[in-house]
């Protein structure tokens, strides 16, 4: 209501004068000052959504307008309230205009209506701090529906300018008005919303609605009016809407939500999927995921929950942002927090797609199965866009989960054995490139409860010299390329990266690292500790993570690796302990230096026959891998084929 | 009344029953057990005809004195079994079909879950909560 007057104000300085004023008699121009006081005391005393204007509230109005009673009463007759039997917007204006007229001594016709008349002024009345308004601008040919129709433009930016423009005036008399009482009546309910969102061109869009609707009956008039009414309406409502957007995202960042993820964390996490999933627009599989979060040594439960809530398409697979999300989650609740029902807001994947994530998630998803689902009714189609389409309607899981039952139901169980292979491709892609860089592998000792710099530095330093196979001795060795990690990690290393590294801290190493990080790590606000220690920590814990991931491969591989190798070792020791036969063969007196050269041409014999066994090595694991996938591509295809109906 | 509660072969343990209101949930149990019979029979009897959608939902398994049971089962024969109030007219064939795919969706979700072993008992709070509005729907 307060910026009824500003905006009237304003508008009045920009309107122009209108241009249907001289076309019907029975007009009923309003100025600008009286058509708000009108639909204020209109709003006030005819609240919605009940019937037209209580006859009390009214009589109410009219009496405190100090006026005698039958003068009253004649306005009543007059404007035809009494005919209608209750006061419609059309009524009461025209009663309004009345009793201005009165108490300016004119007579209370219809005639008198049209002059210039000052506003009504009603004394006592409640909240009648703007009793009076300036002298009447000059008359418009504004009919009173101008007010809705303003109302409704302000509340619409709908230029409707055209018919704004119409000069056309359909006529306003209270003889005429009994046919349009209908639809007054109709729009009485919603006047209150009319006059407040008039008034106040405020946010409200319900109420506006109704209006808009109801007065799209009458014709629209035209009047200057409206140019700058609706302008200044408009850009007051955008000014308004788009602050309140603003607010809320400023009151969003500016709150300590826990569930919102800092822009180091997301670096950290980007990172993380990275180090399982080189390619930010695919997914991680989710025996991969399991996996990596299960080191986190959160109970499996939880851990289930934890996916429930963040693998938003249920696919079994998590894209960059669901990682994200599922990361966070992990992290939180090492931290203590408990974990929510429902996936909170920001972390939808949505959301943080929006949020800037680098990755692109417009392209074609894939699927990937774990090994764990059934070769049964979950397929997917292999390039989920639709999912992704679907995915990028703004908060509506609900239509996610739609479109995804949809599709599975949609689908054949064959593209199943596509994903399999695919999935073990990925994991053949993870491994064949460690397999590039075998000979870099090195053993790992896992101490996840040391994170000192000492432990990173040592590790990172590590990898220029690694033997040449992995340890047996080792159940998590893996042949990883560290080294490349690592240098991933340093390349990727900003300076805001102390946040994240905590965070991450819980879920690798020990617990107690999170008892020092719980509090500072989701306050963007805390003072980092030398970057190198994080530098090194995390790029320590990066590479503690980049090895689970590729665990279960290369245990797999490491079995069959270890089962070749010990047919390989044989025959080097055959080989070598072929040598010291040859020895005692050479003269005695040739002994030391021909030892010598035997060792020598031994030694060399034996590097050979060890780089060409090795080669060999990775040459079978690489078919080993190959036939497994075979195989359980076999297999899928057999569960498929096998009748249903066996039991 | 309802009753719903989903059983796994090979054994056909329970993966998860929820009934609602919660007494006599015994006898509901073992109605839903003894019905599982009736399931095997049906499967049976589809011999190697290729199951479709349309054959996975069972319908009406028997009906019993005050209640009735419909039963579904899904490719990797997992059954879902649903007992009904009798009194419950208001239940269309329709609306079973339509909570038994609800069910088998939500099932499809859970199975997703790397974490989840199938076989496991389910224990995943969305599931629960579809149940739960389904049976309130219901009741």
């Amino acid at each position: 209501m307060e910026q009824g007057p500003a905006g009237g104000a304003t508008a009045a300085a920009g309107t122009g004068t209108s241009s249907g004023t001289g076309t019907g008699s029975l007009l009923l121009p309003l100025s600008e000052s009286e058509q708000q006081r009108y639909s204020e005391l209109f709003s006030r005393y005819c609240p919605p959504p009940e019937a037209a204007a209580g006859g009390s509230s009214v009589g109410e109005l009219f009496r405190a307008s100090q006026l005698p009673p039958d003068t009253l009463h004649q306005i009543t007759e007059v404007c035809g309230a009494k005919r209608v039997g209750y006061f419609g917007p059309a009524q009461f204006y025209i009663a309004l205009k009345l009793i201005a007229a009165a108490q300016s001594g004119f007579p209370v016709r219809i005639e008198s209506i049209k002059n210039e008349l000052p506003l009504p002024r009603f004394m006592a009345l409640k909240n009648d701090s703007e009793v009076r308004y300036g002298t009447p601008a000059e008359l418009h040919g504004v009919k009173f529906q101008v007010p809705h129709a303003t109302l409704e433009k302000n509340s619409y930016k709908r230029t409707d300018e055209g018919d704004k423009q119409e000069p056309k005036s359909p006529p306003m008399s209270p003889i005429c008005s009994p046919p349009a009482s209908p639809s007054t009546y109709q729009r009485i309910p919603l006047s209150y919303g009319y006059g407040k969102s008039r008034s106040g061109l405020e946010q409200q869009h319900g109420a506006p609605y109704e209006v808009r609707h109801s007065t799209h009956q009458q014709d629209g008039p035209s009047s200057g009016n409206y140019g700058a009414k609706p302008a200044l309406a408009c850009s007051t409502l955008n000014r308004s809407l788009s602050a309140e957007r603003e607010q809320q995202d400023s009151s969003a960042h500016c709150s300590d939500d826990p569930w919102r993820i800092t822009e180091e964390q997301r670096d950290y996490y980007i990172n993380q999927f990275r180090s399982l999933q080189p390619d930010l627009n695919s997914f991680i599989s989710g025996s991969v995921a399991k996996n990596f979060f299960t080191k986190s040594k959160l109970p499996i439960p939880e851990l289930s929950h934890i996916w429930e809530l963040s693998d938003v398409d249920c696919d079994g697979a998590l894209t960059l942002p669901e990682f994200c999300a599922a990361f966070h989650l992990v992290v939180a609740r090492k931290n203590g927090y408990q974990l929510p029902e429902t996936l909170p807001e920001t972390l939808l994947p949505e959301y943080l797609q929006a949020a800037s994530l680098k990755p692109m998630r417009d392209c074609a998803l894939f699927d990937s199965y774990s090994e764990s689902l059934p070769g049964g009714q979950q397929t997917r189609d292999f390039s989920r866009t639709e999912k992704a389409s679907a995915e990028e309607v703004p908060d509506n899981s609900a239509l996610l989960q739609d479109a995804k039952k949809d599709d599975k139901q949609a689908l054949k169980v064959s593209t199943a054995l596509k994903t399999i292979p695919k999935e073990f491709q990925h994991l053949t892609v993870k491994t064949a490139a460690q397999e590039s860089n075998a000979l870099k592998a090195r053993p790992r000792s896992r101490s996840y409860s040391s994170t000192s710099i000492e432990d990173a530095m040592k590790k990172g330093e590590e990898p220029p010299t690694p033997p040449p196979r992995p340890q047996k001795s080792h159940s998590r060795a893996s042949s990883l390329d560290l080294n490349k990690i690592f240098q991933q990690n340093t390349q990727a290393v900003r300076s805001g990266w102390l946040p994240p590294p905590p965070p991450a801290l819980p879920p690798r190493p020990s617990v107690s690292q999170t008892e020092q990080v719980s509090e500072v790590e989701l306050h963007p606000q805390m003072n980092r500790p030398p970057a190198q220690a994080e530098e090194n920590s995390s790029a320590k814990k990066e590479v503690v993570l980049a090895q689970p991931p590729s665990k279960p491969a290369r245990r797999k591989l490491r079995t069959e690796a270890q089962g070749l190798e010990t047919p390989e070792l044989s025959p080097t020791i055959n080989v070598t302990s072929s040598l010291p036969a040859v020895k005692p063969h050479l003269p005695v007196q040739k002994q030391s230096s021909k030892q010598k050269r035997a060792i020598q041409t031994a030694i060399r014999k034996n590097k050979e026959a060890n780089a060409v066994l090795a080669r060999l090595n990775s040459e079978l694991q690489q078919q080993l891998k190959e036939v497994h996938k075979e195989r359980i591509a076999l297999e899928t295809q057999l569960e498929q084929l096998r009748p249903v109906t066996v039991l | 009344v309802l009753v719903s509660i989903i059983c796994s072969p090979p054994q056909n343990y329970p993966l998860y029953i929820r009934s609602v209101p919660t007494e006599n949930e015994l006898k509901f149990h073992y109605t839903v057990h003894t019905s599982l019979d009736v399931v095997d029979e049906k499967i049976s009897a589809m011999g190697k005809a290729l199951v479709d959608q349309r054959e996975l939902y069972l319908g009406l398994l028997y009906p019993t004195e005050d209640y009735k049971v419909y039963g579904y089962v899904t490719n990797s024969k997992v059954k879902f079994v649903m007992v009904v109030d009798s009194s419950n007219t208001a239940l269309r064939d329709n609306e079973i079909r339509s909570m038994f795919r609800k069910l088998h969706n939500s099932y499809t979700d859970i199975m997703c879950n790397p974490f989840y072993n199938p076989g496991d008992r389910i224990h995943s709070r969305a599931f629960d909560n579809m149940v739960n509005s389904m049976m309130m729907q219901v009741c």
